[in-house]
């Protein structure tokens, strides 16, 4: 067991970490492999009324409810199309329930190294929906956002 | 010996004898002369000691030790119950309960020597009877010494009875030894069945024990002594059955001979005359043993089987299980439930399968899995008991620190609520007690002043209420004076002097359970700095319970707290708001009833009906909810009248669909919604309907 662990260590040491790569609108966003517990399709949704408006409602998940939230609402983009590609990305942070986020589409697991991430600083931007960011990545000539999931997450207590 | 694996077993029965302590203790005071109570202080004292002296805890052995050198004093007639006395055990009571709760984070007593406590016992011992205490404590052990002496053999005075004697003639021609074995443990031993059962199990890997007394059973069941005596076959010699038997440990000695048969007439006729019943039989062994027992020195055995009967009290065998056990086949039995519903939904739909017997068999089901939910729920039952049995003693602290003279006052302590819901439960009682002790009761001289008796009463009822348990802390005080209420909201700025002219004196009541709201003018260590009514309000309605507060200036303020029954599985009404199903829990609805609009009335813009006499307000659940407004038309309104106390509403929804058991799930934290959904359910079909909080309905 620990010989399969180092080589996993090793692994992550040497290639970086892996990013699930999904798309809203015309943007593909990175959320990090540790944190996705599954993924599934668009079900049916049950509405909570007067929750905040970026949830979308609860589903049964194998007899779990789980509440889904919508990346788009919660980014101030358009709110969702359901088309055939939409997914509910299962989300589980340490010590949490687990939360569903929606997405258009789940494209593919990429494997990003430290030189191809590109840290943003949090600190010194006014830019509200940086809070959510942990870094951009670069991938195929293309430009992925990595998100930070706590962040996403976790309500603060002022919004 | 490593006890680590007793610790459990220590605590649980720690706690058992540190309540009685606690009680007795309590009447003692009352009744300083009271013999029961002395001796059963006494008792528990010592099996105190011995326990925590076979555990190790060295401190705690201590104190108990002195403690009931005091009360061995006070058997004795050497010195009598003062005051004093009570106050100093009551400290040590709680010095005990300290060990205890440092045994319990840690397994270990801590350093704590509470010196000065054992020192005030044994003044107030070496005062009252002018020697000093060392002496008693040698007493004890010297005189059972001497009547251990007196009779080791007992395996001598076994009786055989004639069937049983044709074994014996076998072990002879097969040439095994026939011995008698009596067997003696520990004083201090706690675990007297376990050891015994090592004893037999050790035997058996040399030979076959024939015969025991008290039987096997009676030893499983710790039925005896601290002896018990064996016939023994084995081709072993007698010092290695001796040692083998000393091995195990806690065994004082094994006394070892060869047994001589001694027919036993009566006995065998007494098995002959009852071989129908088997009870019988049972009866007059267990007779024939305890005739075996009385004839020890009577002395010895009478304190302690009264011993064993005080801390076991004849209920009905028991195990002790993990809540999360428990837990776990809730879950399971929940999971059913959905699965159940699922089976039901699909039967209901698919018409063509209409053969009775697959119907027949869902009914089946269905009673069964009711049955096992009901089962489980009542596993998990406790009886307040154990919660409420602190405070007679914490109301008597209070006694002494406020310097008012108070009675509690506690009927239905047997009440049972779910474990969780116990667990819960202590904390905002303790409070509600303090504040009655504390705000609610006058000082005694104003109580003459007001023609009331001088001694303040206070009460904690508690009973079930159909699908609740109520729990209700009542005092004979001052009640809760409105004005001062309405001036110190306004001055806080909780409301506006405008709002406080219409308010009623209910909403001016329920106004303490805002946060940061307490009227006692000086804060005190007894209750509240402010942060009192709100936080027993948020916990209780945690629990899925409510609470309201009823007063009347001048002759006291009563809080009523109901609680649900069970929190995991209820009965609910299914209704249908537009294309949305929602589930309200069956215990608060009253009826439900058809509507036409005409009998639609406004009062003060609001929708009200007039049913039966009473004046219902109506609630537009779809409006309230936000829920899209189906299609149809309908010709009147379906109102489910629902309950909250004395206080209705009717709701108006757009469909029934029936009664069902639903398993209440959590929609966890992410989601702040608001109060009005309680939770959500899984259906039959898998999709999710909310669930209701009708107490905030209405």
């Amino acid at each position: 067991m620990d010989d399969i662990k180092e080589i996993q260590n090793l692994e992550v040491a040497n290639e970086g970490k892996q990013y699930i790569v999904v798309r809203l609108g015309k943007e593909q966003y990175g959320i990090d492999i540790k944190y996705v517990d599954n993924i599934v399709k668009n079900q049916r949704i049950t509405r909570i009324p007067s929750a905040q408006s970026y949830f979308k409602g609860v589903i049964n998940l194998r007899g779990e409810i789980i509440p889904v939230m919508s990346l788009r609402l919660k980014f101030g983009l358009e709110p969702d199309e359901y088309t055939n590609a939409t997914r509910i990305i299962i989300i589980k942070l340490d010590g949490q329930s687990a939360i569903g986020i929606m997405v258009d589409e789940v494209r593919e697991v990429v494997t990003l190294d430290e030189d191809s991430i590109e840290k943003t600083n949090s600190t010194n931007s006014s830019d509200v929906g940086i809070q959510y960011l942990s870094g951009i990545g670069k991938h195929d000539g293309g430009l992925i956002t990595l998100l930070n999931m706590p962040a996403v997450i976790i309500e603060k207590e002022n919004v | 010996m490593d006890v680590s694996q007793y610790l459990e077993i220590f605590i649980d029965e720690t706690k058992e004898h540190l309540q009685t302590l606690s009680d007795q203790l309590m009447i003692l005071e009352q009744e300083p002369e009271n013999e029961d109570t002395i001796n059963e202080i006494f008792r528990a004292a010592h099996s105190l000691k011995g326990m925590a002296g076979t555990m190790g805890f060295k401190r705690m052995q201590r104190l108990t030790h002195d403690m009931e050198n005091v009360f061995q004093e006070i058997r004795s007639g050497n010195m009598k119950v003062q005051p004093e006395l009570v106050d100093v055990l009551f400290r040590g009571l709680d010095a005990l309960e300290a060990y205890l709760a440092e045994i319990m984070e840690t397994a270990n007593e801590g350093t704590e020597e509470n010196e000065e406590i054992i020192n005030t016992l044994n003044a107030i011992a070496e005062k009252a009877t002018g020697k000093s205490s060392g002496k008693t404590e040698e007493k004890v052990p010297e005189q059972k010494e001497k009547k251990a002496d007196a009779d080791e053999a007992k395996y001598k005075e076994i009786h055989i009875s004639d069937y049983e004697k044709g074994t014996f003639d076998k072990a002879k021609k097969q040439n095994q030894n026939i011995f008698g074995i009596t067997v003696y443990l520990q004083d201090t031993c706690i675990l007297k069945a376990a050891r015994a059962f090592l004893v037999f199990k050790a035997l058996e890997d040399l030979g076959e024990v024939m015969k025991a007394v008290p039987n096997v059973q009676d030893i499983e069941d710790e039925k005896f002594d601290m002896d018990f005596s064996i016939i023994f076959f084995t081709q072993e010699s007698l010092e290695k059955v001796k040692s083998t038997i000393e091995s195990v440990s806690e065994i004082k000695k094994a006394v070892v001979g060869p047994y001589d048969i001694i027919l036993d007439e009566s006995a065998e006729a007494v098995k002959e005359e009852s071989s129908v019943s088997d009870k019988k039989a049972e009866t007059a062994e267990n007779s024939q043993a305890e005739g075996a027992a009385s004839k020890q020195p009577a002395k010895k055995a009478a304190p302690k089987q009264a011993s064993q009967k005080t801390s076991k009290p004849a209920v009905g065998r028991t195990v002790r299980v993990d809540i999360e056990k428990l837990d776990v086949l809730m879950n399971l039995v929940s999971e059913l439930i959905i699965a159940k519903n699922g089976l039901v939904s699909m039967s209901s739909a698919n018409e063509s399968r209409n053969d009775s017997g697959f119907n027949e068999q869902i009914e089946y089901l269905e009673s069964v899995t009711t049955n096992l939910h009901e089962s489980v729920m009542k596993v998990r039952m406790v009886p307040i008991e154990s919660v409420v049995n602190r405070f007679p003693r914490m109301i008597r602290d209070l006694n002494k620190k406020l310097g008012k003279k108070m009675e509690l006052h506690m009927t239905g302590e047997e009440t049972e609520l779910d474990r969780t819901v116990i667990d819960e439960i202590g904390d905002p009682l303790q409070h509600l007690l303090r504040n009655a002790a504390d705000h609610g009761l006058e000082s005694n001289e104003e109580r003459v002043a007001l023609g009331k008796d001088e001694v303040g009463h206070i009460y904690l009822d508690a009973y079930q209420d159909g699908n609740n348990v109520n729990i209700e802390v009542r005092d004979d005080g001052g009640g809760i004076n409105v004005e001062k209420v309405k001036n110190k909201a306004i001055e806080k700025g909780t409301i506006t002097p405008e709002q406080a002219e219409v308010m009623t004196d209910k909403e001016i009541i329920d106004l303490l359970f805002q946060p940061s709201f307490s009227t006692a003018e000086k804060i005190t260590d007894v209750s509240g700095r402010g942060v009192g009514l709100d936080v027993v309000k948020t916990k209780i309605e945690g629990l899925g319970g409510n609470i309201e507060c009823r007063s009347v200036l001048g002759e006291g303020s009563s809080f009523i707290i109901r609680l649900p029954l069970t929190l995991a599985i209820i009965q609910a009404l299914m209704v249908e708001l537009g294309k949305e199903k929602y589930a309200i829990p069956l215990g608060s609805i009253q009826t439900i009833e058809d509507i036409p609009f005409s009998d639609v009335k406004h009062v003060q813009t609001k929708e009200v009906i007039n049913l039966r006499g009473s004046v219902i307000p109506l609630i537009h659940l779809d409006q309230l909810l936000g829920v899209e407004p189906g299609d149809f038309e309908p010709e009147s309104l379906t109102v489910v009248i629902v309950k909250k106390g004395d206080r209705q509403a009717g709701l108006v929804v757009d469909n029934l669909i029936g009664q069902q058991e639903i398993v209440i799930k959590s929609i966890g934290d992410y989601i702040h919604c608001s109060k009005l959904i309680g939770g959500a359910t899984i259906l039959g079909d898998g999709e999710i309907a909310l669930i209701l909080e009708v107490n905030t309905l209405v």
